[in-house]
């Protein structure tokens, strides 16, 4: 070290003495530690050992200190939601005890309804539906009054209950229209024939040169059983009203092609075993109430 | 020294072994990749393949060329430093910078524009992201760290780096770590540990490389000609040895076969939760942190030609720093299945972090003090002083955040986001853009970089993307927090998920037209550089005198 001290210098500037080492060029100046920096940081310490005697901090052995003020985040998680509840439970034992046409009559019930039905339908219903319910293709558009299942208010609800084509659920929607392509049922002439005549009922143009004649008559033999002679569809069977210009699928040639040939079989789950039952009844008033309902 | 007659030269016991190992490894190789199922896995085994065959034929190369033997230590009593291995970690971490910003810019705009996910798999969000945080940190980053610290350490240690094959094995070796692991990530193969996606045996070629690292790190100072080591070589041994620790730690893992890249984490639950973010938080702490510090203690003090500001303080913030962070990862994991005690420590140092954290900022900006009328001449010494600024500025940031109060609002938004970014583009991106524009003159021995102009153009281009980045994740990751937790008066969630979503938009945008002038930045660095080396003036022998800063003996 006497080597070094002979090496001491005083920087210019700053009239600081180095520490006598140099590397490559570089000297370093003896500076002491900056005052307010070693304050903040015997503060930083002290606030930090005042957290730990409050708050569960040092593992020991079993367990940890537990901290003076009996802290633990479960108890705060259990706090907060009680509170929730409680907050809700004075509107919702309302909604709990009332039927879904006593929810709708009564202004203040059908107030909470709505506000619990939004809240439960962003979360659950928007990824498919749409924030606002518009749907796309292939998930229906709740804001018309072209229901799939029925778009009464007890209809609605056994939707949500159990669901579209729920596996192992009984009293799930249900059809099944058949692959008429797919399993050979029809040629593909015969389907581009049934496509123009499902056009013709819906009102749109047909190709030309469509047999028309031969289209009706596969309909008549195929198809009307569940839809109707009319294409009306039947709300029982799940079966949609193809007479009119909404469709989940789309109605251009192609669309109707592919859906005959390989049929469409969307699904939607039951709400029931996810949901309390308030939330379902909350959220059937809600897409009761979002312009379709019956 | 050669002699005309035999102009092959014999090969070393090093160069022998080399040769054999790398011969092992591709019969190896050749094994896996025709055994095995998976075909990613396969092509992984035939890259590796690939480099065993190009080892053998560099190292046999060497022969051939009779003055690539062990180099002497010392020419003419001036150390005889080894920079060839520095040189190609430079352009390297160019190469891997300017990648990982494109990919960072690529998922920027994927997430304000989801359309642009192409429905393909190699290309979505969810492969791209973990290749854009390796490819700037890892590959950018640490090609800048072992390049830096391969010169600083030949430099303040007056010695020529250790080993003769080793280093470049170190440089070569981790480059094709990376390979393995970007590619990996597009093919689908990863282990779901942020920060740590690559499969076990990734994990294993990393190993052998980074224990090589420190070993030519360790032996090059323990060779020193100079009497006590200098502080940045302390922040790289934090670093090296640091690292290591937590690779090995988070990485403990079973692979399913040896011809199979799946393995499974040995930790489960929140063990493995507190595993991977005590690895998380310190690859922050000590790869980005103690790392880049190592960095600034070298280039700002020579850029600027002062001396260090304060010995005690780089001491003390030092041990400090090195002593607390390790202990910061908990607060990674407020409010989850980690129990409390874990939590608190987790704050509470965290929130002791802050001043340690400081320590280096302020021994950085304190050491213009004398020069601050470089500022306005130098824009590379700007952009090293506008990265300790961001330093502060996010170790400020990081304390307030771990705050269980504030993460309750913060954690799980883009807050999260545009801290981490106000970190690694204005610290450790800038800190290492300014050693770049240091080195790159030194290395290839030019009198100054091709144009300084070019570097201002740089430093506000990506300055301002900077700011456009982190305040839109400032506003967009408060907003998202605040809508996440509003309730009406009825007491149900204001907002739906998917509503926040669409909130965010806007600020998607922002962000990504902030790293599309990031990566403008970077890329005029590119040209600057390739034009230093290309065609800048080569520096003459008087230009070389010693720095010597403005001292007087002392009385």
């Amino acid at each position: 070290m006497a080597e070094n001290h002979d090496k001491h210098e005083v920087d210019a500037h700053t009239g600081v003495s180095t520490t006598g080492h140099e590397w490559d060029g570089i000297r370093e100046l003896n500076t002491p530690l900056p005052r307010w920096w070693l304050g903040i940081f015997y503060a930083t310490i002290v606030w930090s050992v005042g957290y730990w005697i409050v708050y569960p901090a040092w593992p020991l052995i079993n367990g940890a200190t537990q901290g003076v003020i009996g802290y633990a985040s479960r108890i705060e998680i259990a706090k907060d939601l009680a509170l929730l509840q409680k907050h809700r439970a004075t509107q919702s034992s309302g909604l709990a005890e009332a039927s879904l046409e006593q929810i709708k009559a009564d202004p203040s019930l059908f107030r909470i309804a709505m506000a619990q039905g939004k809240a439960a339908f962003g979360d659950n219903c928007a990824a498919c539906h749409g924030v606002g319910g518009a749907g796309s293709k292939g998930y229906p558009n709740l804001n018309d009054d072209d229901w799939l299942w029925g778009g009464t208010l007890d209809q609605i609800h056994l939707t949500l209950q159990h669901g579209i084509r729920v596996a192992g659920n009984n009293d799930t929607r249900i059809s099944q229209m058949p692959a008429f392509g797919k399993d050979g049922l029809l040629k593909p002439a015969e389907i581009r024939a049934v496509a123009n005549h499902v056009r013709e009922l819906a009102g749109l143009p047909t190709e030309a040169g469509a047999d028309l004649a031969k289209g009706r008559e596969l309909f008549a033999t195929n198809c009307a059983a569940c839809h109707g002679d009319a294409g009306k569809g039947n709300l029982d069977l799940g079966a949609p009203n193809l007479s009119d210009a909404i469709s989940l699928y789309g109605m251009d040639l192609a669309s109707l092609t592919e859906t005959i040939t390989n049929s469409r079989a969307g699904v939607m789950p039951a709400w029931g075993p996810r949901l309390d039952p308030t939330t379902v009844k909350a959220l059937t008033i809600y897409v009761h109430s979002l312009g379709g309902g019956q | 020294m050669a002699t005309t007659g035999n102009p092959i030269r014999q090969a070393t016991t090093g160069e022998i072994a080399g040769m054999a190992l790398a011969a092992v490894a591709f019969l190896g190789l050749l094994l896996i990749a025709a055994k095995t199922e998976h075909g990613a896995y396969a092509f992984h085994a035939i890259v590796g393949m690939a480099a065993a065959l190009g080892t053998v034929f560099l190292i046999a190369n060497r022969c051939f060329k009779p003055d690539t033997g062990p180099a002497p230590q010392e020419i003419d009593g001036r150390p005889n430093y080894n920079m060839d291995p520095v040189k190609f970690g430079t352009i390297a971490a160019l190469f891997w910078g300017i990648a990982g910003f494109t990919v960072g810019l690529i998922i920027a705009l994927q997430l304000a524009f989801p359309v642009l996910n192409f429905d393909l798999p190699w290309i979505n969000f969810g492969r791209l992201r973990p290749l854009h945080t390796s490819a700037v940190i890892f590959a950018f980053g640490g090609n800048v760290l072992i390049a830096t610290s391969f010169y600083v350490v030949q430099r303040t240690s007056r010695a020529r780096l250790a080993g003769n094959l080793s280093p470049w094995f170190v440089v070569l070796g981790y480059n094709l770590f990376i390979v393995i692991a970007g590619t990996g990530y597009l093919l689908g193969i990863t282990q779901g540990k942020e920060y740590a996606e690559p499969e076990w045996y990734a994990d294993l070629w990393l190993t052998i490389v980074w224990v090589t690292y420190l070993l030519v790190f360790m032996l090059t100072l323990a060779k020193r000609k100079e009497p006590h080591i200098y502080v940045a070589n302390w922040f790289y041994l934090a670093f090296i040895v640091t690292i290591a620790v937590l690779h090995l730690g988070n990485n403990l893992a079973l692979p399913v076969s040896i011809f199979s890249p799946k393995s499974y984490i040995v930790w489960s639950g929140v063990q493995d939760a507190m595993f991977q973010w005590w690895y998380g938080h310190n690859a922050v702490g000590f790869f980005l942190t103690a790392g880049f510090l190592a960095i600034m203690y070298y280039f700002v003090p020579k850029r600027a030609n002062r001396p260090v500001y304060s010995y005690r303080l780089s001491i003390i913030h030092f041990w400090a720093l090195i002593f607390i962070y390790i202990w910061a990862g908990p607060h990674h994991l407020h409010y989850t299945a980690l129990p409390d005690w874990a939590q608190t420590l987790g704050m509470t140092f965290s929130i002791m972090l802050w001043m340690p954290s400081w320590g280096g900022m302020i021994n950085g900006i304190m050491t213009l003090s004398g020069a601050w009328d470089k500022l306005r001449t130098d824009p590379v010494l700007r952009l090293m002083v506008v990265s300790l600024a961001f330093y502060g500025m996010s170790t400020f940031e990081g304390p307030l955040m771990s705050i269980k109060a504030v993460n309750s609002l913060s954690h799980y938004t883009d807050w999260t986001i545009g801290h981490v970014h106000s970190g690694a583009l204005g610290w450790v991106a800038y800190i290492s853009f300014g050693a770049i524009y240091c080195l790159v003159p030194w290395l290839w021995n030019r009198k100054e970089l091709y144009s300084l102009k070019l570097v201002n153009w740089h430093f506000w281009v990506s300055t301002l993307g900077i700011v456009l980045y982190i305040s839109a994740m400032w506003v967009s990751g408060i907003l998202q927090g605040l809508m996440w937790r509003a309730y009406t008066s009825l007491g149900f969630l204001e907002y739906s998920f998917i509503e926040t979503v669409a909130a965010m938009h806007p600020f998607y945008v922002i962000r990504a037209l902030g790293g599309a002038l990031f990566l403008a930045g970077a890329l005029i660095m590119v040209f600057n550089v390739w034009m230093t080396i290309r065609s800048g003036e080569p520096e003459s022998a008087q230009d070389h005198a010693p720095l010597q800063p403005r001292l007087v003996p002392a009385e």
